[in-house]
């Protein structure tokens, strides 16, 4: 099937299974981008993901920065573009979704070339539960690029998808590999179908794969040489040029030089020349290699089976120049040890093996350790790793395909119950290391995508760096998106050649997740918009909707911050609510204010523990308000404890604090005094809310509760009664987070709507937060969290009422008589009324002067809270001021905008303060 | 994500768990009778090894049982 | 004057072919506190009592279980816990919960990949079957997990998920988004 697809605004035509790059070499592209810093013409230096150069902006169907053209699969209708650096985001949100999914495993093979493919198929025959991930299109790996062992490939694919304990997933890579063999993964599943793909359809999902143990199979990647022009179009790894004759049928170039440490370049040369890639010369920098073709002579069995075919082989011969800017035209060489013999070689392709890089990155992830190891010329996994992993294959410097299948086969677990193939295989030679060719230097490069060449190690060097994370800082080497796949051993070993140190000693740097780019999307799945953290409703929410209400996050809870009638901006709504619950009668839904159940013979003296009151002699029936400190004396959160029988309590904590108050009772009673009998019951939910305020709620309430005696002595301040409200069994607590005459009724979560459509078919007034905030500042009842900040004790808060002196011990006592604590500035909260009547605020600094002084600036201290107050006529706020009790009706500046404005220091309690209001 | 034994519910991700701290640092029987040197060596002190660590977690969003374990703070290791 | 449940308002319907969804509303839900007795189900796992032949006792931690019964047997089943059940009185409480979690039921063919979708325990058959629960994060939000039963029918897992009322919507609302991405095989 024929593909279209345009790239750099040109029409082209590619074949089902190709990639962008396959497809771009098919038509004889081979400038795809251009370098960072020096703009030099770049084509394709690989065929994988490992690829420096060839990075490109999909434009169409939707814009996608930063992608390599190896690893995009073609489709039809795709747009592309060659990038030089950074693309481009889309302008329009994403229409696409995207997911994250938790698994668990026996055994978790990541990689399925021969190793991997024949550890899971080993591991499945245990009867293990295996997950099989690889980031092809089809499982395979190296073999794919081969052409090797195909049917055993279908064959051992059919048989893992069949089994019903295992689970193969293409397209998919392990990109991080965390604690306790937790290896996260990303599935591409739809980004290949291009526009086709279903509306709707996940495009990718995040595996969250939990392994019992971990067979790393994930192979090595090729790597270049540093020699000048290295970089030019047409210069290209020899097994990545093997692939896409094999594996995509293109034919990279026509007449080809090669340069090769190591005989993976030969087999490279023998598939090339079989696809009808003439192949010049093969230039091997191993003096050693024979190529003699006599029976009886030593020598590289691979390089014979060259010169069989009538390709040249070079021994101790090397690339001397490249010539040609937008793709090789030809090739120069010279023999090592003898500068006069030279070769000048017309080609359009020089195909490089530099050696091969083991791809430990997860492994070291893992926290394993790669050593160098010289008789690969590469590092590799040795180790030094506490989590259950183990590696196979290329990764573990095995590179014959019979070995790979023999070390997947015992790394499965499955040994002796799986039939392996039998593959013939040359004796291999062994590799060297090379890491440069004489004179590489400024166009010599080893890191492509950042375009830094042997040069600018050498200036790295020469300013004394000494270490490969210095030199990989300095210079930007291997920190480009493919993360220095293909630079960055070769940078080790430039510098190590640099320094005239061992490669092993130097190091390579160190590997972190991503491997390869994962893009924010798939990570945030569907944690976004409102799914983004769990949203918490009380039973009121659907009325609360319904009269219109705006809502504010409490934590996770919405509430109804104000309920605007029409054309009523917030300023207008709010103040008609506060006049309703100061002249009238008005309601909120108090909910979310978390309730413990405290109950248990000790239960008394626990809560005396906890709280900085005396709660024990609290009598049946009543309600004290309570504040908690940790230890070291800061408030903690505050609320009201109201016993309900003589071993039985009901605390509420604020509707931030619940869980953590939850979480507090149980660290003191598990941790430290296991021997107290007390029992604690989060309750928040089993209750519903809602505080009933104004002068007129004790007739409304009356009304509803023929039962209750709501008279002043009948139901005084502080206590609570159980009765019937509305006709449902109900709590009401006569409690006020506002100074007025107000009742907090508790009904189940299931009753609410009953309770409050009574409430409401009575003319009720609903208010939010922010009338909730004004009425209770202009009491000068702080908020937890919003007047203080941890570093706040009841003391500083006008609080210490609330501190009992009878108890020998509580949490924060002690503290209390440090020095620090003992402080006459420490910051104290008041009251302050803005001269001009400005809102001020919050977090507005405060300062003793007209003008700002010179820095540094000492602020007195900040505003906590700031609102427009109905009942005062005016603004008001709430500070935390350095000593502000002593600084009553004095003047401060308060910063607002660019300016300062004068403020007079008042007490707390703004409104009633003498508290007549609170029995109606 | 590490995965951290609860004694009650057995290993489950990190993210169900509260970390407690330095273990074995327990609340003074009189802290009255402390200096203000010896209790803020209380409030504020703790070890910071490099290497095993008696710590504390709470299994928050489980059990809620506090519970105690060693963890190396080099590779995560726990070991006991 | 009828009470409601926090999912009343809520289609659980459209959950595609793979899942069903269904509230299972107003359960009585005691939370008992009290020293570990023999009596009690293990860790991580519930059983139905012969108490009435109606409540389930699921574990929670190791003093504390979640007695789960039909609706209105809150009055019936705190007695009977206190006189019977529970030795030592002094140091037991039971706290009617009853609306602090509403229950969803959870079953089909797609159901454990709708979980593992939000959840992060392995609940396959061989870890997590009958009669095991667990408490955890459900889409991020705390929930009490039960395996209940196979389905007699099918063979297929059917899931209890308990969660607080005040996230049940949010809750709803995730398992029907997700329930639309289920995978036809694996
Ligand atoms: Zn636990």
């Amino acid at each position: 099937m024929t593909l279209r697809f345009t790239f750099d605004g040109r029409d082209y035509q590619g074949r089902n299974g190709d990639t962008l790059a396959s497809a771009l070499l098919r038509n004889g592209v081979h400038v795809v981008s251009s370098g960072i810093r020096t703009g030099r013409p770049r084509g394709i230096l690989t065929a994988g993901v490992e690829e420096p150069n060839a990075i490109v902006q999909i434009e169409e169907p939707f814009p996608e920065p930063m992608l390599t053209a190896t690893t995009v699969e073609l489709f039809d209708g795709l747009v592309a573009r060659g990038l030089r650096g950074q693309g481009r985001l889309a302008d329009r949100p994403d229409p696409a979704r995207y997911d994250a999914i938790h698994a668990h495993c026996d055994v978790l093979v990541v990689g399925a070339g021969p190793a991997g493919l024949a550890a899971a198929a080993s591991a499945a025959a245990t009867d293990a539960r295996v997950i099989l991930v690889d980031d092809q299109p089809q499982p395979g790996g190296s073999l794919l690029g081969a052409g090797e062992l195909l049917d055993w490939v279908a064959e051992t694919v059919a048989g893992l998808r069949a089994a019903p304990e295992v689970r193969v997933l293409t397209r998919t890579t392990a990109f991080g590999y965390y604690d306790d063999n937790h290896v996260i993964a990303v599935e591409r599943r739809t980004q290949h179908l291009g526009a086709a793909a279903p509306a709707g359809a996940i495009r990718e999902r995040i595996w969250r794969i939990r392994a019992k143990r971990v067979v790393l199979a994930t192979g090595a990647h090729e790597r270049s040489i540093a020699f000048a022009d290295n970089d030019r179009p047409g210069v290209m790894l020899a097994g990545a040029a093997r692939t896409y004759a094999v594996r995509y049928g293109v034919l990279p170039g026509r007449r080809a030089v090669v340069l090769t440490t190591n005989d993976s370049a030969y087999a490279a040369a023998l598939d090339l020349h079989t696809a009808g890639v003439e192949i010049a010369a093969i230039a091997d920098l191993r003096s050693s290699i024979s190529a003699s073709t006599s029976p009886d002579a030593a020598g590289s069995e691979w390089a014979r089976r060259c010169t069989e075919r009538g390709i040249e082989v070079l021994p101790g011969w090397a690339v001397s120049a490249v010539t040609g800017e937008h793709r090789v035209s030809a090739v120069a060489l010279r023999a090592l040890t003898d500068s006069s013999s030279t070769r000048e070689i017309e080609a359009d392709l020089l195909l490089v093996s530099g050696g091969w890089n083991p791809v430990g990155a997860l492994f070291s992830q893992a926290g394993g350790r790669l050593t160098y190891d010289p008789a690969l010329a590469a590092f590799r996994p040795d180790g030094g790793c506490r989590q259950a992993v183990s590696v196979a294959g290329a990764l573990a410097g095995t590179y014959t395909t019979s070995g790979c299948l023999s070390a997947g086969v015992e790394a499965g677990g499955g040994a002796g119950l799986i039939t392996l193939p039998v593959v013939e295989e040359p004796e291999a030679a062994p590799p060297i290391a090379v890491w440069t060719l004489p004179g590489a230097g400024a166009d010599a490069f080893v890191d492509l995508q950042r375009d830094v060449s042997v040069a600018d190690l050498d200036r790295a060097t020469g300013t004394g760096m000494r270490s490969a994370e210095h030199v990989k800082r300095y210079t930007t080497a291997g920190t480009a998106h493919d993360q220095g796949k293909t630079a960055g051993t070769l940078t080790s070993g430039v510098v190590a050649e640099l320094l005239g140190v061992e490669i092993g000693a130097l190091g390579t740097t160190t590997f972190r997740p991503p491997y390869t780019p994962v893009s924010f999307a798939a990570l945030a799945g569907r944690d976004r918009g409102m799914r983004f953290d769990p949203v918490r409703v009380t039973a009121l929410h659907g009325r609360h909707v319904a009269r219109g209400a705006l809502f504010e996050d409490v934590g996770q809870w919405k509430r109804p911050w104000y309920y605007p009638l029409d054309g009523e901006d917030q300023h207008a709504a709010v103040l008609r609510e506060c006049r309703a619950a100061r002249e009238n009668v008005a309601m909120m839904d108090a909910s979310t204010l978390g309730k413990i159940d405290v109950r248990g013979a000790d239960a008394g003296v626990f809560l005396d523990r906890l709280y900085t009151n005396m709660i024990s002699t609290l009598k049946p029936g009543a309600i004290r308000y309570g504040v908690m400190c940790r230890p070291d004396g800061m408030v903690l959160d505050d609320g009201t404890v109201i016993r309900l029988a003589e071993d039985r309590f009901l605390v509420t904590t604020t509707t931030g604090n619940a869980a953590l108050i939850l979480d507090w009772m149980e660290e003191w009673l598990q941790t430290e005094w296991p021997s107290l009998r007390v029992r604690c019951t989060s309750v928040t939910e089993q209750w519903a809310t809602v505080a009933l305020v104004g002068p007129g709620s004790r007739d409304v309430l009356a009304g509803l509760a023929p039962a209750l005696d709501v008279t002043r002595a009948g139901f005084p301040f502080m206590t609570w009664r159980d009765t019937t409200v509305a006709g449902l069994p109900a709590r009401v607590c006569r409690i006020s987070f506002s100074g007025e005459l107000a009742y907090e009724i508790n009904v189940s979560w299931w009753d609410a709507v009953t309770l409050w459509d009574e409430l409401s078919a009575r003319g009720v007034t609903p208010y939010g937060t922010e009338t909730m905030h004004v009425l209770r500042a202009e009491k000068g009842y702080p908020i937890i969290g919003q007047d203080t900040d941890g570093t706040v004790t009841p003391h500083d808060l006008g609080l210490g009422w609330a501190v009992s002196k009878k108890k020998a011990d509580f949490l924060g006592l002690r503290s209390f008589a440090r020095t620090d604590n003992m402080r006459t500035d420490r910051k104290q909260l008041v009251g302050l009324l803005p001269v001009g009547g400005e809102l001020l605020p919050e977090g507005s600094h405060l300062l003793d002067a007209p003008e700002l002084p010179e820095p540094p600036i000492r602020a007195l201290g900040h505003v906590t809270s700031s609102y427009h107050s109905a009942a005062l006529g005016r603004t008001f706020a709430l500070a935390l001021i350095r000593n502000g009790r002593a600084l009553h009706g004095q003047t401060l500046w308060a910063t607002l905008d660019d300016r300062l404005v004068p403020v007079t220091v008042a007490g707390s309690v703004l409104y009633d303060p003498e508290g007549a209001r609170r029995d109606g | 994500m590490m995965l951290i034994p609860c004694p009650w519910c057995g290993p489950r991700d990190e993210s169900e768990f509260h970390y407690g701290g330095q273990a074995g640092v327990a609340y003074p029987a009189d802290p009255g009778a402390l200096s203000d040197e010896q209790w803020a060596h209380y409030l504020f002190f703790r070890d910071n090894p490099k290497g095993p660590f008696r710590e504390r977690w709470s299994h928050s969003a489980g059990c809620r049982r506090w519970f105690t374990l060693t963890r190396d703070t080099v590779t995560n290791e726990v070991t006991a | 004057m009828a009470e409601r449940s926090p999912l009343a308002d809520v289609d659980l319907s459209d959950t595609g072919d793979r899942v069903t969804l269904a509230e299972v509303p107003f359960l009585t839900q005691l939370d008992v506190r009290t020293s570990p007795s023999s009596s009690f189900p293990e860790p991580g796992t519930f059983r139905t009592d012969e108490l009435d032949g109606e409540a389930t006792f699921i574990w929670l931690g190791p003093d504390e279980w979640l007695v789960v019964g039909p609706p209105g047997a809150q009055k019936r089943l705190t007695e009977r816990l206190e006189s019977g059940r529970l030795e030592s009185v002094s140091d037991t409480s039971v706290v009617d919960v009853s609306a602090q979690r509403t229950t969803l039921e959870l079953r089909g063919p797609g159901a454990l990949e709708l979980l593992a979708l939000g959840c992060s325990l392995d609940l396959h058959p061989r870890v997590f079957g009958p009669g095991r629960c667990a408490q955890t994060t459900l889409a991020h939000t705390p929930v009490i997990l039960l395996q209940r039963k196979h389905c007699v029918t099918t063979g297929e897992p059917v899931f209890w998920v308990l969660v607080r009322a005040s996230f049940a919507s949010h809750l709803a609302s995730w398992l029907l988004d997700a329930s639309g991405d289920l995978t036809a095989g694996h």
